[in-house]
């Protein structure tokens, strides 16, 4: 079975910025694609590239089968998106802004009406259906504009962001409903800032910095390749770390990173309890003051931090200021 | 469903979406009420009090000018409400679904029709209060509002290109005030524009809304003998005047705002 997403070198250039620079994806049937970066990576662009939001400079696309530029409109019958920006219209109720994209999509009025109610239940809205939006909060309006992406059961979803903005409750809900969409057997393509989404919710992820794709696989796969576990030492006096970095070298099997801030150094090494017992051992040896020590397996930071050189989320923020 | 079809049936889509934001907003819809109920009232009894219009009373001079005034103003709203879309993001579901593209700016204009239509009833009630008489046949009567209507619509046009070039709602709703005030004074709406000097009576006896105002006296009988013959073309032959007024804008203002609205979303 052919992918359900495919995008081979795609580009999109913004005057002297470069947005996309030979963005490759495929995306299996039934599967879910994360693609991890910081504000900038080109996340978005990808996504409104293959929504046929925008025409891609260089580069092509098919979703569902169909070419994003040339297949356009009969494309559109075959995908649902919501973005970070929940594009629903505050003065209309929650059922007749799903009513409205049902008959967009042609399904016919009662069709629609039906639809509507359907979705309303699916998502917790019923009883706010009949309410203005105006007066949800943002979690509810996520998921009515989640609705509003299933109105016409599109086997292909884009979700940008979809947490983005939301409280952990709320985000927690909506990873909920998104779970349940992908059992259903939807091919989904998610962007995310933030690890623990793409964790929690892809199949495989897709790390993006820089307009195109620099590492994929599974969680555990992106894990694997920044090395094993990671010790991190925490000490009382900030004028240890020096030593700190000195006594465990020969312990790293990688780059080892300080956080003077937090008196803290995290080393990946490779054989985990061991290790830490002769750091420990080594620490006491020179007479450091440890506060805290722990093992731990690298996370998605850890993959990113190593792959790109600079943290998603701390740059993510800085970008969004 | 063909394209034809599919473009009228999203049209009446989006302009069902229009009309209920409408109703829930009346903020807006007060706007195009109250205010031109004040402008009756001020122009009747403020001017009317110190200007003569000869064979006529200026209640019954000045209603057609408060009409088209209104029109022109509530225009504006066609433009603030597709900047307002363009930065809310709506537009991008709009266009990711398999709908006709052309529906969104169909909608929108047509929705404004239907906002007139509540404007010019609550302005012809006024004008009835303070003296205004439709003077003409019924089925001339009806060729007034419907003239109206159709100016208003073309003229929804304009804004809505302006609105899509612009893209920012607090500069758009600047520039169109300082667009329409001297559009709707430098006109025949509240003077005699014969009696202008110079130069200003040229602009105003070639400005598109004179030929409109005249054209809607002459439909609804608020002319008299007695008044003075105006002089430029577009006045002596109102009524087909205005039609090709309108016809010219839509063919103009159509593609244009059809080109931006495609710039301005694909970006």
């Amino acid at each position: 079975m052919p992918p359900a997403i495919v995008a081979e070198g795609l580009v999109k250039r913004y005057g002297d910025v470069i947005a996309l620079d030979g963005m490759d994806l495929s995306v299996p049937e039934g599967t879910v694609l994360g693609l991890l970066g910081p504000n900038g990576a080109g996340k978005t662009t990808t996504v409104r590239i293959l929504t046929t939001l925008l025409k891609p400079d260089a580069g092509h696309a098919t979703v569902a089968g169909f070419d994003v530029v040339r297949d356009a409109q009969r494309l559109r019958s075959h995908i649902g998106a919501s973005g970070q920006y929940a594009a629903v219209d505050d003065h209309l109720t929650g059922a007749e802004n799903l009513e409205m994209v049902g008959r967009l999509h042609h399904l016919g009025t009662k069709r629609s009406k039906e639809r509507a109610r359907e979705l309303l239940e699916r998502f917790d809205l019923t009883r706010a259906g009949d309410r203005p939006v105006q007066g949800y909060s943002g979690g509810m309006r996520r998921r009515l504009d989640l609705a509003g992406a299933l109105v016409a059961n599109p086997p292909v979803l884009f979700l940008d962001e979809p947490t983005t903005g939301l409280d952990p409750r709320a985000r927690a809900g909506l990873w909920d409903v998104i779970s349940e969409l992908v059992t259903g057997g939807t091919t989904v393509l998610l962007t995310t800032q933030y690890m623990e989404e793409a964790d929690r919710l892809a199949d495989r992820i897709a790390v993006v910095d820089h307009g195109h794709v620099i590492a994929l696989g599974t969680a555990d796969e992106l894990k694997d390749q920044v090395g094993g576990d990671r010790i991190t030492l925490t000490v009382t006096n900030p004028a240890d770390l020096q030593t700190v970095r000195r006594v465990l070298a020969p312990l790293a099997v990688g780059e080892m990173q300080t956080d003077p801030a937090a008196s803290q150094v995290a080393v990946p090494v490779a054989n985990g309890a061991a290790s830490l017992t002769t750091a420990l051992g080594a620490l006491a040896a020179e007479r450091v003051t440890v506060r805290d020590a722990g093992l731990r397996r690298p996370t998605l930071d850890d993959v990113f931090l190593t792959l790109t050189g600079h943290e998603a989320t701390k740059n993510a923020k800085e970008h969004s200021r | 469903m063909n394209a034809l079809q599919t473009a009228i049936a999203d049209g009446m889509t989006i302009t069902k979406r229009n009309t209920l934001k409408i109703k829930r907003a009346p903020d807006q819809l007060g706007g195009v009420i109250i205010l031109p109920i004040v402008f009756v009232l001020l122009f009747a009894y403020v001017f009317g009090s110190m200007i003569d219009i000869p064979g006529m009373s200026y209640q019954e001079y000045m209603i057609p000018g408060i009409f088209v005034q209104t029109v022109v103003m509530s225009a504006q709203i066609t433009g603030y409400t597709l900047v307002l879309d363009l930065q809310k993001g709506i537009f991008d579901r709009f266009r990711t679904l398999p709908m006709a593209p052309s529906a969104v700016l169909t909608g929108q204009t047509i929705s404004d029709v239907l906002m007139n239509v509540s404007s010019i009833i609550a302005m012809s009630v006024m004008g009835l209060i303070v003296g205004w008489r439709i003077h003409s046949a019924p089925h001339e009567a009806v060729l007034g509002f419907l003239l109206l209507l159709l100016f208003a619509y073309a003229f929804s046009w304009v804004t809505a290109t302006v609105a899509l070039a612009l893209r920012t709602p607090e500069v758009f709703n600047n520039i169109a005030t300082v667009v329409s005030m001297p559009l709707v004074f430098l006109s025949n709406a509240f003077v005699d524009s014969a009696r202008l000097p110079g130069p200003l009576k040229v602009v105003a006896e070639w400005n598109p809304v004179s030929t409109i105002i005249q054209a809607t006296r002459e439909l609804f009988g608020n002319t008299d003998p007695a008044m003075p013959v105006p002089g430029a073309w577009p006045l002596r032959h109102a009524v087909t005047a205005s039609l090709l007024w309108s016809a010219l804008i839509l063919a103009v203002f159509v593609p244009l705002a059809t080109r931006l609205y495609k710039k301005a979303v694909g970006r």
